[in-house]
């Protein structure tokens, strides 16, 4: 009676979990399709933001790579970098380096950067810092990363490359320094990897992987 | 035990029995994510569709759940609801889903939900159990927006800030910068802030519940009539 008892509970059960199962899986196989295609229009807009779409002709979002170096971006994970190229020459690669100090963690970003090495833009792609004082990084909250334009390693000077309470150029924010300092850090430190790494970086071959899939979405489109 | 009516499983939800004055459950969204009013709305509208449906499906499903496996036939029905709303979200509402994103797998944890499936869909009609979803999801909704905006107001000095993340590019000027050059209290921005304006409101409550029962009671006393026991 006991064991009727139980086996009938634990089937019940069971008849639960696979029909929730069965729900779940067939909503994620109906939704993944647009749910890569949602990442892949954000990730464009936000490639877009950095470098607008007039500056190159290739198929930006595709040509990236994965290098590493965990001194100066920041992460010992592999670091993607897009490239964006007209008729083949070289315009700028857009690099998502970590800014590892963050007050509430690590800072990961996109730091973009012209061939010739100043700075197209820099933007915030994922912070934890203290709301209303370190997220005003973000660009919707203060302008603040747009201090980073143009800049290079030359402008200013490279010991100059930190936050005015360092002895710097760059504004800290009142209250916090912690996440300025580290995201002025972390960009100094991707524009000295460009600097070592450049013609590197646009030489190196798409990974098959990617190359594979990069030919699918063509015969898609 | 008799069914409750309509108005009164409205009442219980908004204020009576208020998922955050009055049981103090689901502390944990409550507290992380209201730094601003509309955080709070967010939270809040996630959570009551969350509730609004679990309660209805675990009521269709009353007579066939056995009692001894029923805690974790909820933990399923809700895992596998929370799971689909938020796949659905992230594929055809990106926009909200990327501003409430993070707060969606945070409703699995929320106690509320699997405390009215307990305690009222699990004995109640299909109908009256999507009421009491409903209400007390809206009730949860207005106290984090309350919560939220005192926060934001104190902290920040605006209200409505970022409302674009919810309504789109178009609400991106419903900030009210109430008080101007504000620099800011940040204790109620942080943690603190958010227990010390719960406690706050929750003292509110309980001084209106007060006075209303006094007022009530100096109503009716010249009656001579007795108070019936409305609590």
């Amino acid at each position: 009676m006991l064991v009727k008892k139980m086996m009938l509970s634990a089937t019940l059960l069971g008849l639960f979990a696979m029909v929730g199962t069965g729900l779940v899986a067939i909503t994620y196989d109906n939704a993944k399709g647009r749910i890569a295609q949602n990442q892949e229009e954000s990730l464009q807009q936000s490639l877009r933001a950095l470098v607008p779409a007039t500056r190159y002709n290739n198929d930006f979002s595709h040509d990236h790579i994965e290098v590493h170096d965990r001194p100066l971006l920041g992460t010992g994970d592999p670091v993607i970098v897009y490239r964006a190229r007209k008729d083949g020459k070289p315009v700028a690669v857009v690099i998502e380096s970590v800014a590892p100090d963050g007050y509430g963690g690590p800072i990961v970003l996109l730091v973009g950067i012209n061939y010739d090495g100043t700075i197209a833009g820099v933007r915030v792609v994922s912070e934890q810092e203290t709301p209303g004082l370190g997220t005003n990084i973000e660009p919707d909250r203060t302008h603040w990363i747009f201090s980073f334009d143009g800049r290079s390693l030359h402008n200013p000077q490279l010991d100059k490359w930190k936050v005015k309470k360092d002895g710097g150029i760059f504004d800290q924010f009142t209250g916090a320094t912690i996440t300025p300092r580290a995201v002025v850090k972390a960009v100094r430190n991707t524009l000295l990897y460009y600097q070592q790494h450049r013609d590197a970086l646009f030489a190196a071959k798409v990974p098959e992987k990617t190359a594979v899939k990069h030919e699918d979405a063509k015969h898609g489109g | 035990m008799a069914d409750k009516s309509y108005s009164e499983i409205a009442y219980d939800g908004l204020w009576g029995n208020n998922v955050t004055f009055v049981q103090i459950l689901g502390l944990c969204p409550t507290l992380a994510v209201t730094n601003s009013l509309i955080n709070g709305l967010g939270m809040g509208l996630a959570t009551a569709l969350v509730l609004a449906s679990s309660n209805t499906l675990i009521s269709a499903v009353r007579h066939v759940i056995r009692p001894d496996v029923r805690i974790p036939v909820y933990v399923l029905v809700i895992a596998s609801l929370v799971t689909i709303i938020d796949l659905l979200m992230n594929a055809y509402l990106p926009a909200l889903h990327k501003s409430l994103g993070i707060f969606i797998p945070l409703i699995v944890v929320n106690c509320t939900v699997i405390g009215r499936a307990e305690a009222f869909a699990s004995k109640n009609s299909v109908g009256r159990s999507f009421a009491d979803g409903l209400t007390m999801g809206i009730g949860f909704t207005l106290a984090l927006v309350l919560l939220g905006g005192m926060r934001e107001l104190i902290g920040s000095g605006t209200l409505f800030a970022h409302s674009e993340m919810l309504f789109g590019a178009g609400a991106k000027d419903f900030t009210i910068t109430v008080f101007h050059h504000y620099q800011g209290l940040l204790l109620a921005i942080l943690p603190p802030g958010a227990f010390l304006g719960l406690g706050l409101l929750i003292a509110l409550k309980h001084f209106i519940d007060a006075k209303v029962a006094s007022r009530r009671v100096s109503v009716e006393e010249p009656a001579g009539s007795e108070a019936t026991a409305a609590g």
